[in-house]
């Protein structure tokens, strides 16, 4: 194979994984806290974009503007979830959470299309964010920069809250042991509140981000790069944080490599993922930077 | 604890109502509109599939998102076999189909069997990798294989015709073939529960540590409760082909999965009783809700049908039911007749008393 064309690849490759890392960190927290799945993580990513979309072309805000109320909204949308339908249930069976994340998700992905319609919308691109420049024969576009910085800063910034703040060493906490957690006298439900809010500021992120770069926008969006980003989260270890984001570019640079190199696959690329995530449960089923699963 | 064992009362009761039951439906056939035998038919199908989910996310407590990637195998198994060669070759336009499945053709019966069997290899497939860890990871396999039956049947144009779909299957399912297949269904499925493998299966959903400790395999016991809920499933979707006569990838949307999840919620996690229920009244009661998708005038205000209405107070009632009533219409209790006869005879003692 051409080395240049190598090369271009990784760069796509790179940027897919990205994208799938940095939902997948929020995912990873959420379960690593609760041992939830939450499924509504993927559509949660839909409203942010469906919110920056609204706001720059009905009230004429400028992107950078419309991109913060999206994040700020979606946040606040992520405490409701938590209020309204989890907390409620928290002390009944799990399977009871999980289908109440399903419903979530599924009630969120048809609010989309009795309020907005099915049919696609373009989402905007901002000059910032559009274009490409050339490094060595390979095009890098701006955007992958951008997707790279805004991962890589909000990496940092889950990794410090979660292995360093006080309310980290309360998730931490939660996580081992609930029950406990509640003796020694910490507001576990401002902690956990705080985890949803959290994890939905970084799918709001990567919602705005996934749109910028496949601009139609349509109230299913958010499903495939969801199951993508959990089946990332597992290959990095459920609950680690910087493994979700390996295993994010790694899922990445999978899929675009595979179909790079045997073009006919392409429209099996959906299926990678799932491929991946079965040989991952066979062979290491704690991904790559997990502890030992305890039950 | 022993079931009580079926007395002769009960056994005799439980044959007179299956007779009642045929009677009803030999009137049905004879006297009611096809679009009411064409409800009927769809609410055995659902009852298959309600009591067989249920044994695996209400019985072994497992929560599964299989069902419709499950009915697609069932029903593109039971369509190649069904359809006859000829007919396979007018509508394979885009690449004929490959050969041994091209030559196949065998009857309605055959192809149920088939249906059933090739979709439990697949749920052991998925089984083996899945509960050698542990079940929380079942929802994203099974919701993720979903995704994967899609791009495959659109994809592999030689074997599913993509996504033009199979089409012109002959109609064989009919409300003795969807009823029958429907009574057999519930009558395995309650003396599984009602057996060794019943009793183990739901001590791994209360404890799964403490059921090992009492020497059940929790590895063996989640595979057997996936592979059969498969396998009904599967001959629930040959049954669902040959009811539409046409299939494609796009048929088979996690809809399908969510209103089954609605039914056995509704009826109660782990009721065989409760999902028949739920079956019926929400298979009749969805087509009695399709008038929020279409327009009409309420009071003098017009009101523009909304589509996809249906499905936001489908997922709504989902989450309130969860929140307000997470045991449903009847949380794990079963009919039996005994419960029958003392509600009989409380309700004639209160009328008698008063």
């Amino acid at each position: 194979m051409d080395p240049n064309y190598a090369l271009q690849q990784i760069v796509f490759g790179l940027t897919l994984g990205c994208f799938y890392a940095l939902l997948a960190i929020g995912y990873t927290m959420v379960y690593g806290v609760l041992r939830l799945i939450n499924f509504a993580h993927g559509d949660l990513l839909m409203v942010a974009a469906y919110i920056a979309f609204f706001a720059i072309f009905i009230f004429h805000l400028p992107w950078y503007a419309s991109f913060f109320i999206a994040i700020l909204l979606t946040g606040f949308l992520g405490y409701l979830i938590d209020r309204g339908a989890y907390r409620p249930i928290r002390r009944s069976p799990r399977i009871g959470a999980l289908i109440t994340a399903i419903g979530i998700s599924f009630l969120l992905e048809n609010l989309g299309i009795v309020l907005i319609g099915g049919r696609p919308k373009s989402f905007p691109s901002p000059k910032i964010f559009s274009g490409t420049f050339t490094v060595a024969h390979i095009q890098i576009p701006w955007l992958s920069v951008w997707i790279f910085v805004v991962t890589i800063a909000l990496l940092f910034l889950v990794a410090y809250i979660v292995y360093r703040s006080r309310v980290g060493i309360a998730m931490r906490a939660i996580s081992r042991d609930i029950e406990t957690v509640l003796l020694m006298g910490v507001d576990v439900n401002s902690v956990i509140s705080f985890t949803f809010v959290l994890g939905s500021v970084l799918a709001a992120f990567g919602g705005i981000m996934w749109c910028l770069k496949y601009p139609a926008l349509e109230p299913f969006v958010g499903v495939i790069p969801g199951l993508k980003a959990f089946v990332a989260a597992v290959l990095g270890g459920i609950g680690n944080v910087v493994g979700a984001a390996v295993g994010g570019m790694i899922l990445g640079l999978a899929e675009v490599l595979i179909v790079a190199i045997q073009p006919d696959w392409s429209g099996y690329r959906d299926a990678i993922a799932f491929c991946i995530l079965i040989v991952l449960l066979l062979t290491r089923p704690t991904g790559i930077m997990g502890e030992p699963l305890s039950d | 604890m022993q079931p009580p064992a079926l007395g002769h009362r009960d056994r005799l009761l439980t044959l007179v109502s299956t007779g009642l039951l045929l009677f009803f439906l030999w009137w049905a056939e004879n006297y009611t509109s096809d679009y009411t035998i064409r409800i009927l038919n769809q609410i055995a199908i659902f009852i298959i599939l309600a009591v067989s989910y249920n044994v695996i996310n209400g019985i072994a407590g497992q929560f599964s998102l299989e069902p419709n990637a499950f009915l697609a195998i069932g029903a593109y198994t039971s369509a190649i076999i069904t359809l006859s060669p000829e007919e396979k070759a007018r509508s394979f336009i885009i690449e004929p189909m490959v050969w041994p499945l091209s030559q196949l053709h065998a009857s309605f019966p055959v192809s149920l069997l088939a249906a059933g069997f090739v979709t439990a290899f697949f749920a052991l497939l998925m089984a083996i990798p899945v509960f050698r860890v542990r079940g929380d990871y079942l929802a994203i396999v099974t919701l993720g294989f979903g995704e994967v039956i899609h791009v495959v049947a659109s994809n592999l144009v030689k074997v599913t015709n993509g996504p033009l779909g199979l089409k012109g299957l002959p109609a064989y399912t009919n409300l003795w073939w969807s009823w029958g297949i429907c009574i057999a269904t519930v009558f395995c499925i309650v003396r599984l529960v009602n057996s060794s493998y019943g009793r183990a299966m739901k001590a791994v959903r209360e404890d799964e540590t403490a059921a090992q400790a009492m020497g059940i395999n929790a590895f063996r016991i989640k595979t057997l409760a996936f592979t059969l809920s498969g396998f009904f499933e599967g001959v629930a979707g040959g049954l669902l082909a040959h009811l539409i006569t046409t299939i494609s990838p796009s048929l088979f949307t996690f809809m399908f999965t969510f209103n089954l999840l609605i039914i056995i919620v509704i009826g109660g996690l782990g009721s065989t009783t409760g999902s028949i229920l739920a079956a019926v009244l929400i298979t009749a009661g969805g087509e009695f809700l399709r008038f929020v998708e279409e327009p009409m005038t309420i009071l003098g205000f017009h009101y523009e049908g909304i589509p996809g209405m249906r499905m936001v107070i489908f997922s709504m009632s989902l989450i309130g039911v969860m929140i307000l009533a997470p045991r449903g219409i009847m949380g794990r209790n079963e009919f039996t007749w005994q419960k029958f006869f003392d509600i009989v005879r409380k309700l004639r003692a209160g009328r008698q008393g008063r």
